[in-house]
């Protein structure tokens, strides 16, 4: 199951695991990334709280936590290669992997074609 | 993240078009839509001014040509030496020079540069500050001067290594002028002041048109395969590397020539002993830090790691220090250093020994060594 936040980062449901990034919209908005800075493995995050910075030339910019949870897992390959994320923003350029702790905050989440439709309002406005 | 949409108090530069042709993102900057990037993006638009050349519109830039008005030709100099700290009636024609317009505490109120063109000065300014500036011209400078404000031109910077074969294409002249040297010269039949100078470190040249030919002269220059659009996020790159100053960043009205690092900018004839010594708006403080130092410098600074350092981030002298030292005025990374670099003023009693000073960044402190400015080597034309 894949699914979107209005900010932008999209979720990928793996058993009672979720793999986090950002979409190749957000990619795109925020241009060249120099610096990935991803959360340690083992933290608790709520929903909607910071939990990694990717940095372009010019800004920094959080990822929030789409839903509450454990982060289980990070890329070790963005924070080498933050380029990744360009390049490949829902493939090699995931962020990090989080233990799912109430599933129906998954299921709130925009699916694909509602997350279509909010960035094509937005282009669009 | 949000969306920009065209706003339509925002004014628009003669090249406009050519952005939108070119594919750029538009951003309000300084009342102006402006290009943030071209679809190259920022690092790579960096680097290729680096390499070969680029070429930028900065013609949300304030120009204003100020004259004597006069039999004397000298009162307009005069004039303007009563509100900057520097040497301009010893300015030649055919030279610029960089100047500062203080304040009444030394502070810096835009900076500038300033160019003798014989009978009159032309006067780059920053965009945000052209409007407070022109009403104090206007209202400081001599009552015969006169100052216009030119509405009707446009300013192209072509800068980087292949800068001085692009334009003498259209130019032949400009292959002898050196760094600050400034010339009328003909660009594709169209009446051009072109400067040797810029804001990226690299050899290049500026260009003051009329607003009506700005999109051809530019469009020509871009046949050259050396040269590509560059937008204002890799100038502000450029010139962090470089090592210059951005006002309402580096520089405003609260920080001094002497604390930013910019004595060098102030010539002897305005200095204690010259033979127009001070009479400049904050000179009695300019003069003195002159002599004795001021308590805060501007320096460059190194981040240890890979995470740049932002405009903001408050410096400690240790990991534990409870009182900050300074702050972070200018931080990104910088593309051909390959690592974070940033500017920022720090007080004189709290630079450690060591040249390693702390950042707080998102709540934890990270180290930055003290740098010599500029982070890469300049390569004017001298």
């Amino acid at each position: 199951m894949l699914k979107f936040t209005q900010d932008h980062e999209w979720l990928l449901v793996d058993g009672d695991s979720a793999t986090i990034g950002i979409t190749q919209h957000a990619q795109e908005q925020l241009g060249d990334l120099v610096f990935v800075e991803l959360p340690k493995p083992g933290r608790s995050v709520n929903a909607g709280a910071g939990a990694a910075v990717v940095e372009s030339v010019k800004a920094a910019s959080d990822v929030y936590a789409p839903i509450a949870g454990e982060i289980v897992e990070i890329n070790q390959g963005v924070v080498d290669d933050p380029s990744l994320v360009n390049s490949d923003p829902m493939g090699k350029g995931w962020l990090f992997k989080m233990k799912i702790a109430d599933r129906s905050q998954v299921e709130a989440l925009m699916d694909e074609q509602a997350y279509r439709a909010l960035i094509d309002n937005a282009a669009s406005a | 993240m949000s969306v920009v949409v065209a706003d339509a108090q925002l004014k628009r530069t003669p090249l406009h078009q050519l952005h939108l042709d070119l594919g750029a993102r538009m951003v309000p900057f300084a009342g102006y839509e402006m290009p943030v990037q071209y679809p190259n993006g920022i690092l790579k638009e960096h680097l290729h001014v680096r390499a070969a050349a680029g070429l930028f519109d900065v013609s949300h830039m304030g120009q204003f040509e100020i004259r004597s008005g006069t039999a004397r030709s000298e009162d307009a100099a005069r004039s303007l030496e009563s509100i900057v700290p520097m040497d301009i009636v010893g300015l030649a024609p055919g030279r610029q020079r960089y100047a500062l317009l203080t304040n009444e505490d030394g502070g810096v109120r835009d900076d500038l540069m300033i160019a003798g063109l014989g009978d009159r000065f032309l006067i780059v300014a920053n965009a945000a500050c052209k409007d407070a500036d022109e009403v104090y011209l206007r209202q400081a400078t001599c009552q015969a001067c006169t100052i216009e404000r030119l509405e009707d031109r446009a300013l192209l910077a072509l800068q980087g290594p292949g800068a001085e074969a692009a334009l003498a294409r259209l130019a032949s002249d400009v292959r002898s002028m050196r760094f600050m040297d400034v010339r009328a010269i003909d660009v594709m039949n169209v009446a051009c002041t072109v400067s040797r100078s810029g804001y990226t470190g690299e050899d290049g040249f500026e260009i003051s048109l009329p607003a009506s030919h700005a999109e051809a002269v530019a469009r020509e220059l871009l046949k050259n395969s050396d040269v590509a659009m560059i937008g204002l996020g890799a100038r502000d790159s450029l010139r962090l590397e470089a090592g210059l100053c951005l006002y309402g960043s580096d520089l405003d009205a609260t920080t001094t020539p002497v604390e930013a690092g910019l004595e060098w900018s102030i010539q002897k004839a305005r200095r204690a002993g010259g033979s127009r010594e001070g009479k400049f708006p904050g000179a009695q403080k300019i003069l003195h830090q002159l002599a004795n130092g001021a308590r805060r410098r501007r320096v460059g600074l190194r981040p240890e790691g890979r995470a740049p350092i932002r405009h903001g981030a408050r410096l400690f002298s240790d990991q534990d220090a409870a009182d900050a030292i300074g702050v972070v005025t200018s931080g990104g990374f910088g593309p051909s250093v390959n690592a974070p670099v940033a500017m920022g003023y720090v007080t004189r009693a709290g630079e450690p020994a060591g040249g390693m000073i702390y950042a707080d960044l998102r709540g934890t402190r990270v180290p930055l060594r003290l740098s010599e400015l500029p982070f890469i080597p300049t390569t004017y034309k001298r």
